[in-house]
């Protein structure tokens, strides 16, 4: 199976890279448009700022195969900045447009508690997920980040949310298209069934 | 449904193996560093920090290979530094596999290698590093591993680090380093309350105790501590467990 991992210089490329390896995948990292016209599944990881990783995919011209490659079917995985990346923008560089394949926009998270997000916290289930399949309830994954999708109504495409200040989206999933908020690359066991759980969607 | 407390072995090398020593003396080797790094992945460390403590340049591609295969072992986040002057030196910090790197002298002495690093990483992947000591009423930021005294103002610093785009806090207390005597408490609770970002507390630490008081009195986000883990007087577990049993939000270990 080719997976491609979307390499637009983001830091946890090799860190995603790495978390496939141990669990037997080879992943093709793809920084033009043409490699990804073929891909079985698709990881688009990020970390760091917003604008970051959207002027990199423009830049690179990714933008429209990317949607491309989503509208054919083609399992995704989002992660971290790649689960923000596609709403239609975000409070931390509200000039850009981002992906546009779900509505609303980014929000800081608030600033009573200590920013960035940073550590280990769990997951409130808000419906049945196959991402998270088999992986205990109480379980821990790593976030770092500072945004995050606000959760507006339950019903949405959230499966699974987290309290930071505020309650925001933790786990997504629509049809081909799965996105989460922190790093199942660098959460454990946990973290390394979830991707395991994804490329069994994508196989 | 709470943020855990860190548990954060450190890992001082001289590039290429762990030392430890006081004060930079009598260094003596204390392990292999991917060893090690794999043992603390499988006890359910929850990051873990890995220093160049000799930082001479001529020994930076071998800690880059260390920082290389210490990634390779580890399912958590990583942390690297010592050195670090410019924005190329954390780069290739990064390439090697670190999602956060760590500044010190560098910083104290040019703190716009902050904002560089904050604007090319993100603020979550920028770590200052605070030696602080007690001069009087107040701390001062001591420099080049503790050695020199630099006349800032300890919690004035931590707060012009985070303003420039330091995410992260680790504190250390020059006082309390490799006295086993425990963290510093008013420290670390003066600055954790001070500052907006989380802040990872270190030196002096050996018992359990230690741990649970640096995050209650403390208000420490996360604990660092080196020798105790490496010579297995504390098991990372068991310290999750007694943490636990205190009603302290710690991530145990399945």
């Amino acid at each position: 199976m080719k997976v491609a991992l979307i390499d637009y210089g983001a830091g946890n490329v090799a860190s995603v890279e790495r978390a496939l390896r141990r669990l037997g995948t080879e992943s093709t990292r793809v920084s033009t448009p043409e490699c990804l016209a073929d891909a079985a599944a698709l990881v688009l990881p990020g970390v760091g700022h917003f604008a970051a990783l959207i002027r990199a995919l423009d830049e690179r011209g990714l933008r429209v195969p990317l949607l491309e490659a989503l509208q054919r079917g083609v399992p995704s995985l989002g992660i971290c900045l790649g689960l923000q990346a596609l709403y239609d923008s975000s409070e931390e560089a509200p000039d850009l447009r981002g992906l546009q394949v779900l509505p609303g926009k980014i929000q800081a998270l608030p600033a009573n508690v200590k920013l960035p997000h940073m550590g280990w916290n769990q997951l409130k289930m808000t419906g049945p997920s196959r991402l998270l399949d088999g992986i205990p309830r109480d379980a821990h994954f790593y976030f770092a980040h500072s945004y995050a999708a606000k959760v507006e109504n339950h019903g949405g495409h959230e499966v699974a949310t987290c309290t930071h200040g505020s309650e925001f989206t933790a786990v997504l999933e629509r049809d081909n298209i799965n996105a989460v908020q922190f790093h199942p690359e660098k959460s454990g066991a946990a973290g390394a069934q979830l991707l395991q759980n994804f490329l069994r969607l994508a196989s | 449904m709470t943020l855990a407390h860190r548990i954060i072995p450190c890992l001082d090398t001289d590039g290429a193996r762990v030392v430890k020593g006081v004060n930079f003396e009598g260094l003596r080797d204390a392990g292999d560093p991917v060893t090690l790094a794999a043992r603390y992945n499988a006890e359910g460390a929850d990051e873990l920090v890995v220093l160049d403590i000799a930082a001479s340049r001529d020994r930076r591609p071998t800690f880059l290979e260390t920082i290389r295969r210490v990634a390779a072992e580890l399912a958590i986040p990583l942390t690297a530094g010592g050195g670090i002057r410019t924005l190329e030196d954390a780069r290739a910090v990064v390439r090697a596999g670190a999602d956060k790197i760590t500044v010190n002298t560098a910083a104290v002495g040019r703190p716009s290698l902050l904002s560089e690093l904050s604007g090319e990483f993100g603020a979550q992947a920028v770590v200052l590093a605070i030696d602080a000591k007690r001069a009087g009423d107040h701390w001062e930021v001591m420099v080049r591993g503790g050695r020199d005294a630099t006349g800032r103002d300890a919690l004035a610093w931590a707060k012009q680090g985070v303003s420039l785009g330091a995410g992260e806090i680790l504190l250390t207390s020059v006082d309390r380093d490799g006295t086993q005597q425990g963290f510093d408490v008013p420290l670390t609770a003066a600055i954790s309350r001070a500052v907006t970002v989380p802040v990872i507390a270190s030196g002096g630490a050996k018992l359990p105790e230690h741990f649970a008081q640096i995050f209650t009195e403390g208000a420490a986000d996360a604990a660092l501590a080196a020798s105790i883990f490496h010579d297995s007087v504390q098991s990372i577990r068991e310290l999750k467990e007694f943490l636990a049993a205190k009603n302290i939000e710690v991530r145990l270990p399945c």
